[in-house]
C-alpha cells in the first residue's frame, strides 16, 4: 500500500491519530499537496460516502472519518493557503429566519465539512441578508438554508429574490432542505437543487463546485 | 384490576430524578428569555445573564413541584367536561401540526388546505375513540403568519372538543387566546374550564428558545395548560441510553415545570415529551422506534412519580404508506401508551415521523385507540360466580347468543370495531368488492363527513370567531380568508 492509500484506510477506520502521522509523512516526502488532499484524504471520504450510501455503515461511522479527515486536513491547509491553492468549495449555510430547527442542518455541516468543503455556519434565525453578506464576503458560491417549518419555509424564497435584487442570482447556487421541502416547491421558489439528507447534500455542492470552477 | 406496565422500579425513579435535578442546579439551562431569567433570579437561581444561563436552586424546584396541580380536565366548546388528565386515565389526541397530507385520490404528499382541515375536524366529531381533537395540521392557503392560529379557529367551527395545540410564534398566542375567550366568554371562566393545551418545547440539549419560553410564560398567565415537548434524540443530541435520554429529559421538562409555576403558581401542565431514538442510518427521528416507545413509557413513570399528569407522542407511525407497518407501530405504541397509564396520548393520524396526516389512517387508528381502551379496562367478574346458572342456561337453550347475560355484556366485553376492520370471511368479504383497509376507510370518511352537523356553538359565537380570524389575517395584507363550504 502507498502512503497515499495508508491515508484513505486510515481515515475510512476514523483513525485520525495514524491520518495525521500518514499526511505528515506524504509531506515529509514533498508529496504534491493536493495529491495528497485529493487521493489520500478525498478519497477516503468518498469511499465512505458511498458505504453510507449502500447502508454499509452508519452516520458515527461518517463523522468518526470525517474527524480523522480534520486531523489531516488540519496539516494540509497552511500549506494549501501558502501554495494558493483554493479548497475545494466554500458554502454558507443557516436555518432560515423565525426557525430554531438546526439539527438536520447541523448534520449537514459536519458531512460537508467532511466531504472537504469550507463551510460558513451561520446557526439559526438567519435573516437573508446575512446569508447574502456573508457569502458575498467569503466568496462562497453555495448558499444551503434550512428550514423545518411551513410557517418558515417562505423565507427561502425571500433569500433567493434579493439575491436576484442584488445581481447576486446567477452567481450563486441555492440549496435547501428540511421537512417541509420538496423538489418541486424548490424549483418553484428558483433553487438550485432540494437535498433529503446530508449525503445528498455532499452530492450536489461537489456537483455545483466543479461545474463552477 | 387495570392492566398496567412498568419500567423503572421506584429507586430508579428517584436515581433519575436527582440526577435530573444535579444538573439543572450545576450545569444549568440556557433560557433565551428576559421575563424568565428576572423571574428565575427573583426567586433565588442564579443568573449568568450573558450566557442566558440559569443555576436552579432544589427549593425552586421543590416549590414547583408543590404548586403544580396532580389533575386536570379539559372542557368542550359548551363547557362540558370532555377529558380527564388524572391518575391512569387515558385520553387519545391525534397528532399534531403535520407538514403535509396524504392525498385519497391521488395517493400523493401535499400540502393541506383550508377544505382539508374542514374535513379533518368534521371526521374528528365522530371519532368516538379519541378524546380532543388536534390542530393536526397546517393550512397552506392562508398567510403563514396565520397558520397557527387559523387552525385553532377551524377546529372551533367545526368540532365540539376540545384542543391540543400550539403557536408558531410569540404574537400569535394573543388571538389564539382571545379565540378561546370568545367561546367561555370571559377569562376567568377559560381558567374555570380549560378549553385547549399548548405544547411548548425546549430545545435539547437543555435549553429554552425565546418563543416557545414565551409561549410558556403567556400560557401560565392565562392558565392555559400547557404540555412540555421535550425531544431528547438518543445517541445525537442525548445519552445513547435510555437512562441518560431520562435524566436529559427530566432536566429539560422540569426546568419548564418552575417557569410556569413561578409564572403563576397552579398552572396545570402536562409532563409531556416526544423523544426519539436517533436513526443513525438514515438521519431521522423514528417515532415508531421500540426504544422510543419505551422511553416514552418511562419519563410517564417519572411524571406520575412526581405526581404530574402526562403527555407523549406515542401511538403513531414512520410508515409512509397505510401499511403493516404502519398498523404494527401504531397499534404496539398505544397498546403500551394505554397500559402504561399516560393522561394524553398524541398520534392517530400521524405517518412519516410527525409530518403527515392522513385521514384514512386516523379512522383505522381511532379502531386501535378503542383497542387500547378495551385492553386497559382489564378483565373483572361481571354476574359470573355462581356460574351454574348460566351453564344450566348454554345445556338447556343449546347457546347463548340471544341470553339477557349475553345481551346486556356483549358491548363491553370485546371492543366491537367499525367496518373499516374486516372480520367477514373470506367469501362475503370477496363479495361485498374485496377491499383493502385504505378502501374501507375512504368509505367511512365519506359516511362520517356527509352525516356531520353543524356544532350547536351559538351562532353569535361563530360569527365573532370569524370577526377576530379575519381582522387578525387582515394584518398580514388577507382580505378575506378562504371559502369554506
Ligand atoms: C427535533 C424537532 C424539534 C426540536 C428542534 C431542536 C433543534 N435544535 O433543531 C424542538 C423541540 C426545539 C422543536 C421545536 C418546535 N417544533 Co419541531 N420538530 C422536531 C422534529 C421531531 C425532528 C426534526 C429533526 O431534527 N430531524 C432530524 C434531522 C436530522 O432531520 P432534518 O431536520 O429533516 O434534516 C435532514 C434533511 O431534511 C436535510 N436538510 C435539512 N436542512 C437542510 C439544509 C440544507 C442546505 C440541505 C442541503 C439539507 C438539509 O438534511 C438533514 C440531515 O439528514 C420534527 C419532525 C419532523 N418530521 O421533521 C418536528 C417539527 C418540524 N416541529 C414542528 C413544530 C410545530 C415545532 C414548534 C413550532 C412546536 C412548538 N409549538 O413549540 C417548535 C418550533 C419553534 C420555532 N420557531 O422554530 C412541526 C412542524 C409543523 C409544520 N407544519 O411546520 C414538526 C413537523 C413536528 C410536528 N408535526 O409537530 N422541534
Amino acid at each position: 500500500m502507498n502512503i497515499l492509500q495508508e491515508i484513505s484506510v486510515q481515515l475510512q477506520q476514523g483513525n485520525p491519530k495514524k491520518v495525521a502521522e500518514f499526511t505528515q509523512q506524504a509531506i515529509n516526502e514533498n508529496i504534491d499537496t493536493k495529491t495528497i488532499l485529493d487521493n489520500g484524504l478525498i478519497a477516503g471520504m468518498a469511499v465512505i460516502g458511498e458505504k453510507f450510501k449502500a447502508h454499509e455503515i452508519f452516520l458515527p461511522d461518517v463523522l468518526l472519518a470525517a474527524k480523522a479527515m480534520y486531523a489531516g486536513m488540519d496539516l494540509l491547509k497552511p500549506l494549501l493557503v501558502k501554495e494558493g491553492i483554493p479548497t475545494i468549495g466554500k458554502v454558507v449555510i443557516g436555518t432560515v429566519q423565525g426557525d430554531l430547527h438546526d439539527i438536520g442542518k447541523n448534520l449537514v455541516v459536519i458531512m460537508l465539512r467532511g466531504a472537504g468543503f469550507e463551510v460558513f455556519d451561520l446557526g439559526n434565525d438567519v435573516s437573508p441578508e446575512k446569508f447574502l453578506e456573508t457569502a458575498v464576503k467569503e466568496n462562497a458560491i453555495v448558499i444551503g438554508m434550512s428550514a423545518l417549518l411551513t410557517t418558515t419555509m417562505p423565507v427561502m424564497k425571500k433569500v433567493i429574490d434579493l439575491a436576484k435584487e442584488r445581481h447576486l442570482y446567477g452567481k450563486k447556487k441555492f440549496i435547501v432542505g428540511g421537512a417541509p421541502l420538496s423538489a418541486d416547491y424548490a424549483a418553484e421558489i428558483g433553487a438550485s437543487a432540494y437535498c433529503f439528507d446530508g449525503m445528498s447534500a455532499v452530492e450536489t455542492v461537489k456537483r455545483f463546485t466543479t461545474t463552477s470552477s | 384490576m387495570r392492566p398496567t406496565l412498568q419500567f423503572l422500579s421506584d429507586q430508579l425513579i428517584e436515581q433519575i430524578i436527582a440526577e435530573g435535578r444535579e444538573i439543572m442546579c450545576k450545569l444549568g439551562i440556557e433560557i433565551h428569555n428576559d421575563l424568565a431569567l428576572l423571574l428565575m433570579h427573583n426567586n433565588g437561581a442564579k443568573v449568568d445573564k450573558t450566557a442566558s444561563r440559569v443555576y436552579f436552586t432544589q427549593s425552586l424546584i421543590d416549590n414547583a413541584l408543590a404548586a403544580v396541580p396532580h389533575a386536570f380536565k379539559l372542557y368542550d366548546v359548551y363547557g362540558n367536561e370532555a377529558v380527564d388528565l388524572s391518575g391512569f386515565n387515558v385520553n387519545f389526541t391525534p397528532g399534531s401540526a403535520a407538514i403535509n397530507i396524504l392525498d385519497s385520490t391521488t395517493n400523493k404528499f401535499r400540502k393541506p388546505t383550508t377544505q382539508d382541515y374542514v374535513r379533518y375536524a368534521k371526521l374528528m366529531c365522530k371519532m368516538n375513540n379519541i378524546a380532543s381533537q388536534s390542530t393536526a395540521m397546517i393550512p397552506s392557503d392562508v398567510h403563514e403568519k396565520i397558520s397557527d392560529s387559523y387552525r385553532l379557529y377551524l377546529s372551533l367551527l367545526y368540532c365540539d372538543k376540545p384542543v391540543v395545540t400550539g403557536a408558531f410564534t410569540i404574537e400569535a398566542f394573543e388571538i389564539m387566546k382571545n379565540l378561546q375567550i370568545t367561546i367561555r366568554s370571559s377569562k376567568e371562566n377559560l381558567k374555570a374550564k380549560p378549553l385547549t393545551i399548548f405544547s411548548c418545547c425546549p430545545t435539547s440539549p437543555l435549553k429554552w428558545s425565546e418563543v416557545t419560553s414565551q409561549n410558556l410564560l403567556d400560557c401560565a398567565a392565562y392558565s392555559i395548560p400547557v404540555e412540555y415537548i421535550a425531544m431528547p434524540l438518543s445517541g445525537f443530541m442525548s445519552p445513547v441510553t435510555l437512562v441518560g435520554t431520562l435524566i436529559q429529559h427530566t432536566a429539560e421538562t422540569l426546568s419548564g415545570l418552575v417557569m410556569s409555576q413561578l409564572m403563576n403558581p397552579g398552572t396545570p401542565v402536562l409532563y409531556g415529551g416526544s423523544p426519539a431514538f436517533f436513526d443513525v442510518r438514515y438521519e431521522t427521528t423514528p417515532m415508531g422506534s421500540v426504544a422510543t416507545m419505551m422511553i416514552d413509557c418511562a419519563y410517564n413513570e417519572i411524571g406520575k412519580y412526581l405526581g404530574i399528569p402526562t403527555q407523549a407522542y406515542i401511538g403513531l407511525s414512520d410508515a409512509k404508506a397505510l401499511d403493516a407497518q404502519a398498523g404494527f407501530e401504531t397499534s404496539l405504541g398505544a397498546a403500551l401508551a394505554a397500559l402504561a397509564g399516560i393522561n394524553n396520548i398524541s398520534g392517530p393520524g400521524m405517518r412519516d415521523f410527525e409530518s403527515c396526516f392522513s385521514l384514512e389512517k386516523l379512522v383505522v387508528d381511532n379502531e386501535i385507540c378503542g383497542t387500547a381502551l378495551r385492553l386497559i379496562r382489564g378483565i373483572e367478574p361481571k354476574e359470573d360466580f355462581p356460574s351454574l346458572p348460566i351453564f344450566e342456561e348454554l345445556l338447556r337453550e343449546k347457546h347463548l347468543l340471544i341470553a339477557d347475560h349475553t345481551r346486556k355484556y356483549f358491548k363491553e366485553e370485546d371492543y366491537i370495531p367499525g367496518t373499516v376492520i374486516s372480520r367477514a370471511n373470506r367469501s362475503r368479504w370477496e363479495e361485498e368488492g374485496s377491499t383493502t383497509v385504505g378502501q374501507r376507510a375512504m368509505i367511512e370518511i365519506e359516511k362520517h363527513i356527509k352525516a356531520w352537523q353543524p356544532t350547536n356553538l351559538p351562532d353569535n359565537v361563530k360569527k365573532e370567531l370569524t370577526v377576530l380570524m379575519e381582522n387578525e389575517s387582515r394584518k398580514y395584507g388577507m382580505t378575506k380568508l378562504p371559502n369554506i363550504d
